[in-house]
């Protein structure tokens, strides 16, 4: 068995025993079994589990994806120190902690979609949610495992993926506000087109409204890039920048890896 | 066995090693000492690869090591802190470290021997989480062994362990030595060292401060005791012990 593959299922083992990890699932599980118990039906469901995906995964990703990487150090340097390469141990390490976050995230919020027979909620709209929640799965776990290998101080580390979080889930909204109106009289449609495909986030969240009747809550990134690039072609695009975003944390993580001290 | 050449390695402002050459005799057990921060866990890390030097020389079997870690075949280590993955059995962290070494056509463990000494036979089904620090630090010791390496490099070996333990330990550092393996130490306890180490390194602020045999250490600085030995030469580089 190759290397990569040996990681992964031992990352896959060790995390589906993570009691961390099962409370997140039972938590999504928990929510969305609670949406449909209070008579919501399909599509107000992914709804309105789609802003709770939007800041629960990306925080959960970073913040235990960074405590995960800092606790496993010494284990890597254990495995390092075996005649292996870097590169194929590294993707096995990502892997091993952005698959399980993913199956994790799909089967909690995914069940009581089965266990309701899709409650009415059309497949598009349930898949793109579910690939919306996994790609943000890798993208953080991504970023996460950049963030430990690139700083040694744990308490820095676990600042910086919140950081992160807050800039993608909170502050991002606030900047484009501030910058629509201090910027009001220029055409800001380009610059604005570009930061929103700088945030994976707001991202996910066009791809899946683009599935539902709800353009309203898509924002102004998320309405200027459909006026821009049509429903369809919007979608489209926001979706294969958000397949290339889940590449850019690996890519960089993996090279922080191959290069550093142990 | 192994020998390393004007080795160097720098932190930021910090320099960890300074030309460091040394070498470590087949059939020999080298204890590392040297005050905190003197360079020795850079120097151990060096020879895994897990530390790139500025410059110098990592020579194995006559020849500089690979970059891709194939010489790493003929190692086996104990770092100082033995964690793994908190929710592995101690089965699966053997098994993972055992196919990860395997790789291609790679060897099959075949010293079990610290395995079967410290008991680990009824541990194997029990999760990381739930052993106390000395039984990880027993499995660490057991995987360092476990393929009979040519070379042995042990950080802090006998730290966290309970006196029967250590005493095992030290008896199968002893029976590898006698088999001509290469065996390097480090260890803040002097005692611990006394009647193990054959030579003796001491690295103070990245520099080799003496090297030789244990006996030509005590006869230098005029002591009976290692611990003394090691203690004056801590006073020689103006460090308190």
């Amino acid at each position: 068995m190759s290397v990569v593959r040996l990681i992964v299922s031992a990352g896959l083992r060790d995390l589906s025993r993570s009691r961390w990890l099962i409370g997140y699932a039972l938590g999504f599980f928990a929510l969305a079994e609670g949406l449909f118990w209070f008579g919501g039906s399909g599509p107000q469901v992914v709804l309105s589990l789609l802003n709770i995906v939007l800041m629960v995964v990306p925080l959960v990703a970073l913040v235990f994806g960074a405590i995960h990487v800092y606790a496993s150090r010494e284990f890597v340097e254990l495995l390092l120190a075996q005649p292996v390469p870097r590169k194929p141990l590294f993707t096995g390490l990502w892997l091993g902690l952005a698959l399980p976050l993913a199956c994790a995230f799909a089967l909690g919020a995914g069940l009581p979609f089965v266990f309701n027979g899709g409650g009415g909620a059309g497949f598009a709209a349930l898949a793109t949610l579910a690939a919306a929640g996994i790609v943000l799965s890798f993208i953080f776990a991504g970023i996460a495992t950049w963030i430990a290998w690139s700083t040694d101080d744990r308490l820095r580390g676990v600042g910086l993926a919140l950081g992160v979080w807050l800039a993608a889930t909170v502050l991002y909204d606030g900047a484009i506000l501030a910058a629509t109106a201090a910027f009001g009289d220029y055409p800001l449609e380009r610059p604005l087109l570009g930061a929103m495909i700088l945030n994976p986030v707001d991202l996910a969240r066009l791809v899946v409204l683009s599935q539902l009747d709800a353009s309203a809550l898509m924002g102004y990134t998320g309405a200027l890039f459909n006026k821009a690039l049509g429903t369809v072609g919007g979608a489209a695009v926001a979706g294969a920048a958000l397949l290339a975003w889940s590449g850019v944390p690996y890519l960089m993580s993996a090279r922080r890896f191959a290069r550093r001290d142990f | 066995m192994i020998r390393v050449e004007n080795l160097r390695k720098r932190y930021g402002s910090h320099d960890a090693l300074r030309g460091v050459t040394l070498e470590f005799r087949n059939g020999a057990v080298t204890a590392l000492v040297g005050p905190n921060a003197s360079g020795k866990t850079t120097l151990i890390k060096s020879l895994l690869g897990l530390v790139r030097p500025d410059a110098g020389t990592v020579i194995m079997k006559g020849a500089p090591v690979d970059a891709a870690g194939r010489y790493r075949r003929a190692i086996g280590y104990m770092p100082q802190l033995a964690r793994f993955p908190e929710n592995l059995t101690v089965a699966d962290v053997i098994a993972l470290v055992a196919s990860v070494r395997a790789g291609e056509g790679g060897e099959s463990p075949r010293d079990d021997e610290l395995i079967e000494a410290f008991h680990l036979v009824r541990e194997m089904d029990r999760l990381v989480r739930t052993l106390s620090g000395g039984t990880r630090q027993k499995v660490s010791a057991a995987i360092a062994f476990l393929f009979s390496p040519e070379v042995l490099i042990l950080d802090e070996p006998t730290a966290g362990l309970d006196p029967l333990a250590a005493a095992i330990l030290k008896d199968k550092i002893r029976s590898v030595r006698a088999e001509g393996r290469t065996v390097l130490i480090t260890s803040h306890v002097s005692a611990e060292l006394e009647g193990l180490a054959d030579d003796v390194a001491f690295l103070c602020d990245g520099e080799i401060g003496f090297t030789g045999t244990f006996d030509s250490l005590l006869r230098q600085v005029g002591e009976n005791r290692f611990e003394g030995a090691i203690a004056s030469l801590f006073r020689s580089k103006g460090r308190v012990a």
